[in-house]
């Protein structure tokens, strides 16, 4: 599904990645874990090219996004993203948030992007706020609501980040309840997390990064029990 | 003092027409700046060093020079080289030349606006909008520019009322608007202050109805939710 070798980003003259290769199988929740500045946010940026790769390969969904002719909005239209400050559109309401990209992008026509949106809307267990602005909604809300309009563009690949660092304590569980269902139903998702409880019982495998690299990755039994590195071991001491 | 409001009357047909053709001046230039403005904030915020820097010179330009130099040097050297020399044709009206001076002086000011207004949006908001796919026309015309166009508004309404104010300049080159009726009723009748002072009261006249307008726009591109 999503293959990456190689991968380097810098930012003028500083690498931030320093050569990450991977490969995420179709139906794979991986869950990314790091300490911060460790590159995980721009990892995830540059598999659907919110970041222009410096060098290596990334191929999603077998579109190579590092080849000039790969239509970028088509590869970015396929995979969803999921923002830890939520971004919804605040100008526009909660079911417009979800049937815009639909209907601009995938030209559906309005009546069936809002049945579709309305169908997502009470998946996410929100259809009663459909015609709410978002700054009428609570933290977790908007997230749902999030998460709503990525999956109303049907991705084949879901990337998360950071989804519930900006909520609330008692907000967290309904967002990751969300999530918890979509990689039930056999959703690719790459997620950027500091929940090691999601990542140890929904993920299939974890990632560790630090300074730019993949230090170690595994399962979350074996990464989490039985860290092979010093540094994965010094990581996880402090947020277990 | 007494004013003798009876040449006021007498010339009232100048008066109707001044208050006409500032009106008109006012709303070309509103229309025209808009989209030079548009234009310009966009190639201001491209990120592409071609677009940028023709833009910046042009901005540079127009709100680094006085604005009654800007009308006299377009009306008296650039239009008049253009039509004789160039198209070999007799030049428009002074009130053309006050259109073009005007509209691309305001069209330098509000690109600053809109810079200012695209710029103040968060940068998330575009990466949400590209990350579904749309494209970065899309993004900024459904996304961007509608939520700037908000916060754009007072500083545009300003900008409108300093433009209506300014298009008095244009009786240098005798355009006739309010300020060229009452600068020849006064020259010709020698009352001194009954037109002046109604020049005053037609331009405030206009600045209020205008600044209500304003007013009225920012009400209603404020959400819903925000109204109560
Ligand atoms: N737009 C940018 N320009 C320059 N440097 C950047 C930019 N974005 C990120 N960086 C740098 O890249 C490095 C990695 O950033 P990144 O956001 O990927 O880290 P992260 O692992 O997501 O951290 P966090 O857990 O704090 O979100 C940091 O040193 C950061 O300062
Ligand atoms: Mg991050």
């Amino acid at each position: 599904m999503i293959r990456v070798e190689n991968l380097q980003k810098k930012y003028g003259d500083h690498l931030v990645l320093k050569g990450i290769t991977t490969e995420i199988q179709e139906r794979e929740v991986v869950c990314v874990i790091g300490p911060s500045g460790s590159g995980k946010s721009t990892f995830l940026r540059c598999l659907n090219l919110l970041e222009t790769v410096t060098s290596g390969k990334v191929i999603v969904n077998g579109h190579d996004l590092t080849d000039p002719k790969t239509n970028l909005n088509q590869v970015r239209s396929e995979v969803g993203m999921v923002f830890q400050q939520f971004e919804l559109f605040p100008h526009k309401k909660v079911l417009d948030n979800i049937t815009l990209a639909p209907i601009h992008v995938r030209k559906m026509p309005k009546e069936t992007a809002e049945k579709k949106a309305l169908e997502l809307l009470r998946k996410v267990g929100l259809q009663d706020k459909a015609h709410a602005y978002p700054e009428q909604l609570s933290g977790g809300q908007k997230q749902r609501v999030a998460i709503a309009r990525a999956l109303a563009m049907e991705p084949k690949v879901m990337l998360f980040d950071e989804p519930t660092s900006a909520l609330d304590p008692e907000m967290v569980g309904e967002v990751l309840a969300v999530m918890r269902e979509l990689a039930n139903e056999g959703m690719t998702m790459v997620v950027v997390t500091h929940e090691m409880g999601f990542a140890r019982e929904v993920g299939d495998r974890v990632l560790f990064m630090d300074d730019g690299y993949i230090i170690e990755e595994g399962t979350p039994q074996a990464l989490f029990s039985s860290p092979q590195h010093e540094r994965t071991k010094a990581f996880l001491s402090k947020v277990l | 003092m007494s004013i003798d409001w009876s040449v006021v009357i007498e010339y009232k047909d100048y008066f109707v027409r001044g208050f006409i053709t500032t009106i008109e001046l006012t709303v070309v230039a509103i229309v025209f700046g808009l989209i030079i403005g548009l234009i310009l904030g966009l190639m201001q915020i491209s990120g592409k060093i071609y677009l940028k820097v023709p833009a910046r010179v042009y901005i540079d330009l127009f709100r680094g020079t006085p604005l009654l130099l800007q009308i006299l040097a377009i009306h008296f050297a650039v239009i008049p080289t253009i039509w004789e020399d160039i198209l070999q044709m007799t030049p428009p009206s002074a009130l053309f030349s006050g259109f073009v001076a005007l509209s691309l002086n305001a069209g330098a000011y509000i690109a600053e606006i809109f810079r200012g207004g695209i710029e103040s949006i968060d940068k998330g908001q575009m990466e949400a909008a590209r990350s579904l796919g749309m494209t970065y026309g899309q993004a900024m015309r459904l996304i961007v520019l509608p939520q700037a166009f908000k916060r754009m508004l007072p500083p545009l309404g300003n900008e409108f009322i300093a433009l209506l104010k300014d298009s008095s300049l244009v009786t240098v080159i005798a355009v006739n608007d309010i300020t060229y009726a009452a600068f020849t009723t006064a020259k010709s009748t020698l009352e001194r202050m009954g037109p002046y002072v109604t020049a005053g009261v037609m331009y405030l006249l206009l600045t209020l109805v205008l600044s209500r307008v304003v007013l009225y726009l920012e009400k209603r591109f404020t959400p819903q939710a925000r109204k109560k």
